[in-house]
């Protein structure tokens, strides 16, 4: 049992890393369009999935 | 000279040269003032600038000893805000002014409340009312008494920002809100999911297994998380009730601040002393319920807006474009939005001038009612200027576009768009105070347990004080009539129906009489050729093309038919030269060097001879037009109306719902009882005068009818307005719209079906939801004062209620 003593604090660390990973993603605009990205991969054309 | 010789000089290129202010560099905005081009610093300014160069007042340039007016010294205001004082968008005909303002920072009904609530109470505002669905507020007031500046910084004050409207701002407001919404969902339900760890040791074990120092390590660890939640996810709530609180009025977020806030800082101290009730899981999934079900409520929001936004694009909607003017050549229907400086477009007289321009020709009155309250019609004539939004109220006009539409001041119609939804039925309003007096009701209702409760057993004071709190639901009630009405809505407008005025849904449903008019309505005012008949020996398809020949380069209605019935029937293209009218009588010209007449039977006989061979009378409401030649008779063609092909559907429908059915026309009596007949209405009046319409109208109502009227056609302006609910035809002239409380955008008579199916099940579902919603607090509240509900399960049932009402409202969008 005293390893929990290590492994929830360790966990609480983790949620605030998740937390900042997130805030990050979200900044560079990740989860704006959710949807236009997965349509892309399956378009032919691959000089009209840059835009 | 006096001062502004001066600054019409030096400065211009640094500074604002109506405000004063710096011009930010690259600016392209620019006012022609005494041959002399005026950097400005904004739209704003240039927009003012222009009006008042415009209205022939640009000696106020040479004449002013200072600046344009800015906020006086004592209250310094952002200048920004005071610009928007003298927007002359805001200027309402005398001393009330109008503004729709898109306000940032809507998160569910209760800030629809408190806002609309702290306007009221400054002296001057005479109307405030927000629409949740599109984020808009739309205000009125005394121009004399408050100024608008005055108005923003008191909402600023309880902590939103509002911008007069522009779609690009809007934009970019919805991405940053969503955006937040889901960073503060996304947190809270990390640190719920986390928090449940924590705390599962603590439910699942059995007494005595658990240390105290393993219990102290969980709890410390679920206060370490629940900190991320409370910090930001909480936000819109704490801050909610804050700003609530500073308006001195019970917003919704209120006790739902409270409830947190007790919770976490009760479970602090039980963290700190080591023993007591902890509630950080109820804490943390509260927050993200609520959350949840505002962004359910956000996403459905958005959705509404968008389709107003689609519209708005669409709506100023089209201009006949004279490519090739000053040269004779076709009108082509374009979008207004595609108007560029220097187009001349054609006005016809009922119609909405596209974009700001000059006429170039003709001599009309404009109504300008819609942009200055102004009633009386002004003559304009050649090289006058005319806005974009007057309505042409007598002749035709060709006017040069002066600015592209997306410039132009204002456009009729995207007014009518944007008041669509911003006031409030009275069901709604009902609602919402009703949601203040039970918020009140519900704080004092939560002191008073937590007193018994104190007093009984001091141990359980707490979480069922908290429970109590966070059990009730405001919003459920204060959303059950604006989401279902904003579904509504929505839905109709996808079906191309325009609703103006609030109260439309729920009176359409009340109406015990419809009362259609003819031409235009349930016609679509337009005449076709029913029957070609030919004499004798003539080819049917030859006179077809001589007539559409000698009609071609005619208006008339009679001579579009004719076209058009020619180009239907593939009769061959022939040219006419020589032609000249008759007026009232008819064509004459030359097709393949003979000479030809058409027209009505006098001016025919004229060339053919002696009498018509006649085939038979024609009917009632038919028009005949004769064909003929030197010294024969050729064809007779006959017209008539025709009858929109939903009509008899829709007036079959309204006769199924047991609602009285009444056809006004000014058209001849004996062609509108035929119709009458034709159509089953059980009333018919024909030959009536707008005034005797009017008169109709109002004595149905004398006589406790609730009449819903349906028309289009400038005459019909004063019996729409007079009607219980009121709707015009898109295609009718703007002036019968602006009248009306509905706007049938396609010209579909069968959409006030469509209108009257929603209206019911709008009504319906209001009455479920609200249902809904007293009876979840008359038993959720007690059974947690009783002691029955703990924190998590209250707070699930708290946002399970708001999430149903908002589910069920969205019902109306489907099928």
């Amino acid at each position: 049992m005293e390893a929990l003593y290590l492994l929830v604090p360790l966990s609480v660390l983790l949620v605030f890393g998740a937390i900042w990973l997130f805030f990050n993603a979200s900044d560079t605009g990740q989860f704006d369009d959710l949807v236009g990205p997965a349509l892309r991969v399956l378009q032919d054309d691959d000089r009209s999935g840059e835009f | 000279m006096p001062d502004g010789a001066a600054m019409t000089a030096a400065p211009a290129l640094q500074s604002c040269f109506h405000c004063g202010q710096d011009v930010p560099p690259g600016s392209r905005w620019s006012v022609a003032i005494d041959g002399a081009q005026h950097a400005m610093c904004c739209p704003g300014c240039e927009a003012v600038a222009k009006a008042i160069v415009d209205l022939g007042q640009a000696d106020y340039y040479r004449n002013r000893s200072a600046y344009a007016a800015r906020a006086d010294a004592e209250a310094p205001l952002p200048s920004q805000l005071a610009l928007y004082n003298d927007d002359p968008r805001f200027a309402g005909g005398g001393e009330e002014s109008e503004a729709i303002l898109l306000v940032e920072g809507i998160r569910c009904a209760a800030c629809v409340w408190l806002i609309e609530r702290r306007l009221m109470q400054l002296d001057g505002v005479v109307s405030a009312s927000m629409n949740v669905s599109t984020e808009r507020l739309a205000l009125r007031w005394h121009k004399d008494r408050i100024q608008l500046s005055a108005i923003l910084q008191a909402l600023r004050q309880i902590g939103y920002t509002a911008f007069p409207y522009d779609a690009v701002r809007h934009t970019e407001q919805l991405r940053k809100a969503s955006r937040t919404l889901g960073r503060q969902l996304f947190v809270a339900g990390l640190s719920m999911m986390q928090v449940m760890m924590y705390v599962a040791p603590e439910y699942l074990a059995e007494d005595g297994t658990l240390d105290a120092s393993m219990t102290g390590l969980m709890r410390w660890a679920s206060l370490l998380l629940t900190l991320p939640a409370i910090v930001y996810s909480a936000q819109p709530f704490l801050r909610g009730a804050w700003a609530s609180l500073r308006a001195r009025t019970l917003g919704m977020d209120v006790p739902v601040a409270l409830g947190i806030v007790a919770a976490f800082a009760g479970s602090i101290a039980a963290t700190w002393r080591g023993r007591g009730e902890v509630y950080f899981d109820s804490v943390t999934m509260f927050i993200f319920l609520l959350l949840a079900s505002r962004y359910l409520e956000m996403a459905a929001r958005r959705k509404a807006a968008t389709a107003l936004e689609r519209l708005q694009h669409a709506l100023p909607a089209s201009a006949t474009l004279l490519s090739a003017w000053p040269a004779p050549g076709e009108g082509r229907v374009v979008p207004a939005a595609s108007l560029a400086r220097g187009d001349v477009i054609m006005v016809k007289p009922g119609e909405t001038v596209a974009a700001d321009g000059v006429i170039v020709e003709g001599r009309t009155a404009l109504d300008f009612s819609l942009l200055t309250g102004e009633s009386a019609p002004q003559t304009k004539s050649c090289g006058d200027e005319v806005p974009g939004g007057a309505v042409n109220a007598s002749a035709m006009v060709l006017v040069r576009v002066e600015r592209s539409a997306a410039e132009s001041t204002l456009s009729g119609l995207l007014k009518l768009a944007e008041r669509a939804g911003s006031a409030k039925p009275a069901i709604a309003q009902w609602a919402d105070r009703s949601a203040s007096w039970f918020v009140a009701g519900l704080l004092l209702f939560a002191l008073a347990s937590f007193g018994f409760w104190w007093w009984q057993d001091a141990a359980r004071a707490w979480p069922v004080a908290i429970a109590v709190l966070v059990v009730s639901c405001p919003c459920a009630l204060s959303l059950a009539t604006p989401s279902a009405l904003a579904a509504a809505t929505d839905r109709l407008l996808g079906k191309g129906v325009l609703i103006v005025r609030p109260h439309v849904l729920e009176t359409l449903h009340r109406a015990t009489h419809i009362v259609f008019d003819k031409t235009g309505t349930l016609t679509t005012g337009q005449l076709a050729v029913q029957r070609a008949d030919t004499f004798s020996a003539a080819d049917g398809a030859q006179c077809v093309a001589i007539a559409a020949a000698l009609e071609a380069g005619s208006a008339h209605p009679i001579a579009r038919a004719i076209a058009a019935h020619a180009a239907q029937t593939g009769a061959p293209r022939l040219a006419a030269t020589g032609l000249r009218e008759v007026p009232g009588q008819g064509l004459e010209g030359q097709v393949g060097g003979t000479a030809y007449r058409i027209g009505n039977a006098s001016h025919v006989a004229g060339i053919a001879g002696c009498l018509p061979p006649w085939r038979s009378a024609p009917d009632a409401g038919m028009s005949t037009v004769f064909l003929g030649m030197q010294g024969k008779w050729l064809a007779c063609f006959t017209l008539s109306d025709t009858i929109r092909e939903d009509a008899r559907a829709t007036l079959d429908y309204f006769a199924s719902q047991g609602k009285h059915l009444v056809l006004l026309s000014g058209d001849r009596e004996e062609l509108v009882q035929r119709m009458a007949r034709e159509l089953k209405i059980e009333r018919a009046e024909g030959g009536c005068l707008p005034s005797e319409k009017l008169e109709l109208v109002q004595e149905l109502q004398s006589r406790g009818a609730v009449v819903a009227m349906v028309g289009d056609g400038i005459n019909d302006a004063a019996v729409l307005s007079a009607a219980d609910v009121s709707f015009a035809m898109g295609s009718g002239s703007a002036l019968a719209q602006v009248s009306a409380d509905t706007v049938l955008l396609n010209g579909r008579i069968g959409a006030i079906a469509d209108a009257a199916r929603t209206a019911s099940r709008t009504m319906r579902v209001i009455r479920q939801n609200l249902a809904w919603a007293v009876a979840y607090n008359i038993v959720a509240i007690p059974a947690a004062a009783c002691g029955w509900l703990n924190p998590w399960l209250s707070g699930i049932g708290m946002a399970a209620s708001s999430a149903v009402v908002v589910l069920n409202a969205l019902r109306l969008r489907g099928k």
